[in-house]
């Protein structure tokens, strides 16, 4: 199954936050990048592994009505862009909140959640999800 | 040698819409063989065919639009080159800039441009799953953004820092669909009330049905011409006086910033700067406005605007007898989106207009348009400008 290997090979990221860092301009980025877009060949074998402390703030977010078909059963739900504290934005959903409380700005940080399934016997996919702080 | 203008000598397209009864190579044989047959040439003259397609793979399970299109066509006994372009819903106008490259190159004097989607082949929401895969499929969809949701999410922050009301973006919907009534081939022919746009069902908040395109088939197509193949067979054409591409991040989350597209900026520059013309020259703009909030945020990136004050236009200015109509065609809210085919229509819509055929929706004196065209959340767009003597 070549969904199972596509899902397995990012589960470090998506369980653990795991970053990278440029060595050359700290920048630090997620997901990970092999090459700095900033650095390009100067980054080359200085991009280093960090832990993301999945702490941020929303910079804008959307509630979903109409969704793929593997999403049906959250909808509405809640979909933002997280500023972490370290830098990058990442997108993600927003849980445990009553739709009216979240606003842009607010603090958040990251949940280890399940994200969808393959069918009911296919693999679970888990990830990261965010609820107000 | 080098050919020093490139023309648009023929144009044709399907009906926009949901066409059950139409196959994917229907659609682009019906518009590839209209063009041709517009341009006034014989399927023998082309020289190469550019297919230009999003989704087909995974939506209709073909691959090979090229020879698809090239076979159908009946060409394929001439074996021309035949190649499909792929750059998401900026199919289309990238399609149409290699066709302008390989004419200017000198290496061509004659090739077709066929865009198609056929997107009613999947039934339900499954085909948002599969429009989702324009976004990045493994950090923005796998989490359940769709580009209706990521455009939404840019536009509470829009609307927020430059405390722009929704009605600005519901009228560029109202605008769409007033024009689209005017156009034989548009998805819908309705006019709706602002109030209608304001009060339709959420889609991805604060984004309603009404502010974003629809899933349309339709293909279309154009035929280029060197200058030397003009005047030799006592054609005239459209000239395209400037093509340019430029590029972003792919996930949104990753840009500068969420309401500037920084790709539809730098190639409307590059366009303007090559073709010597300025801003207030444009007789019309063809925006790829898939949502609402992307039609604001692109008339300030190709520079008609300061950055949030884009709702200053949309009371009168982009009406088709205002200062700057926008999108004369329906644009992709009300002609329609099938997105391979969407940016070869800017070409249909623009070929009509500089030659007085657009009938009821003709803009008066119309002698140069602008033409851009986007890739899901901005991360490719084309900016051409065509017209001139």
């Amino acid at each position: 199954m070549g969904e199972l290997s596509r899902i397995w090979r990012e589960s470090e990221h998506r369980y653990r936050l795991m970053g990278n860092r440029c060595g050359n301009c700290n920048q630090v980025f997620f997901p990970i990048r092999d090459v700095c877009p900033h650095c390009h060949r100067e980054s080359i074998g200085k991009m280093k592994p960090v832990e993301l402390s999945g702490r941020g703030e929303i910079v804008s977010f959307t509630i979903v009505h109409d969704t793929p078909p593997s999403f049906v059963r959250q909808r509405p739900y809640a979909l933002a862009l997280i500023k972490l504290d370290e830098g990058p934005v990442l997108t993600g959903q927003i849980v445990d909140a009553e739709n009216d409380s979240i606003e842009m700005g607010k603090r958040v940080r990251s949940v280890f959640r399940k994200i969808g399934e393959d069918g009911k016997s296919g693999i679970i996919q888990y990830g990261y999800k965010f609820v107000l702080e | 040698m080098l050919s020093e203008n490139v023309f648009v000598i023929g144009a044709g397209e399907t009906k926009y819409g949901e066409l059950w009864e139409k196959s994917l190579r229907d659609l682009a044989v019906e518009a590839g063989l209209k063009a041709i047959e517009n341009a006034g040439i014989y399927s023998r003259d082309v020289q190469i065919l550019y297919g230009s397609n999003s989704l087909a793979g995974i939506i209709n399970g073909q691959e090979n639009i090229g020879s698809l299109i090239a076979d159908f066509s009946g060409i394929a006994s001439g074996n021309i080159p035949a190649v499909r372009i792929e750059a998401s819903s900026a199919s289309g106008g990238a399609a149409v800039r290699e066709a302008y490259l390989a004419i200017k190159s000198g290496e061509y004097d004659v090739a077709v441009v066929g865009g198609v989607e056929k997107m009613t082949d999947i039934f339900g929401n499954e085909v948002l799953d599969m429009m989702s895969s324009l976004l990045d499929r493994e950090w923005e969809a796998f989490f359940g953004a769709t580009p209706a949701a990521l455009a939404a999410i840019s536009a509470r922050k829009y609307m927020k820092d430059f405390n722009v009301k929704k009605e600005a973006l519901a009228m560029m919907s109202v605008n769409d669909h007033a024009n689209a009534s005017l156009n034989p081939n548009s998805h819908f022919k309705n006019k709706i009330t602002l109030d209608q746009a304001l009060n339709a069902t959420s889609v991805a908040e604060p984004l309603n049905l009404m502010d974003c395109s629809p899933v349309t088939d339709g293909a279309s197509a154009i035929v280029l011409a060197s200058e030397r193949y003009l005047k030799k067979n006592k054609l005239n054409g459209m000239r395209i006086l400037a093509s340019a591409i430029s590029q972003d991040y792919l996930a949104l989350h990753s840009r500068n910033s969420i309401y500037t597209l920084d790709s539809t900026r730098i190639a409307a520059d590059e366009a303007f700067k090559r073709s010597g013309l300025k801003r207030e020259d444009m007789s019309f703009v063809e925006l790829h406005d898939s949502y609402s909030i992307y039609g604001l945020m692109e008339l300030e990136d190709l520079g008609f605007a300061k950055k949030g004050e884009a709702d200053r236009l949309v009371e009168e200015d982009i009406k088709l007898g205002g200062r700057l109509p926008v999108n004369p065609s329906g644009g992709l809210k009300a002609k329609g989106n099938p997105l391979g085919a969407t940016g070869v229509g800017q070409f249909v819509e623009a070929f009509l207009q500089l030659n007085g055929k657009a009938d009821k929706r003709q803009i008066k004196d119309a002698r140069y348009g602008l033409l851009q065209n986007m890739a899901g959340t901005g991360s490719t767009s084309v900016v051409h400008i065509v017209g001139g003597d």
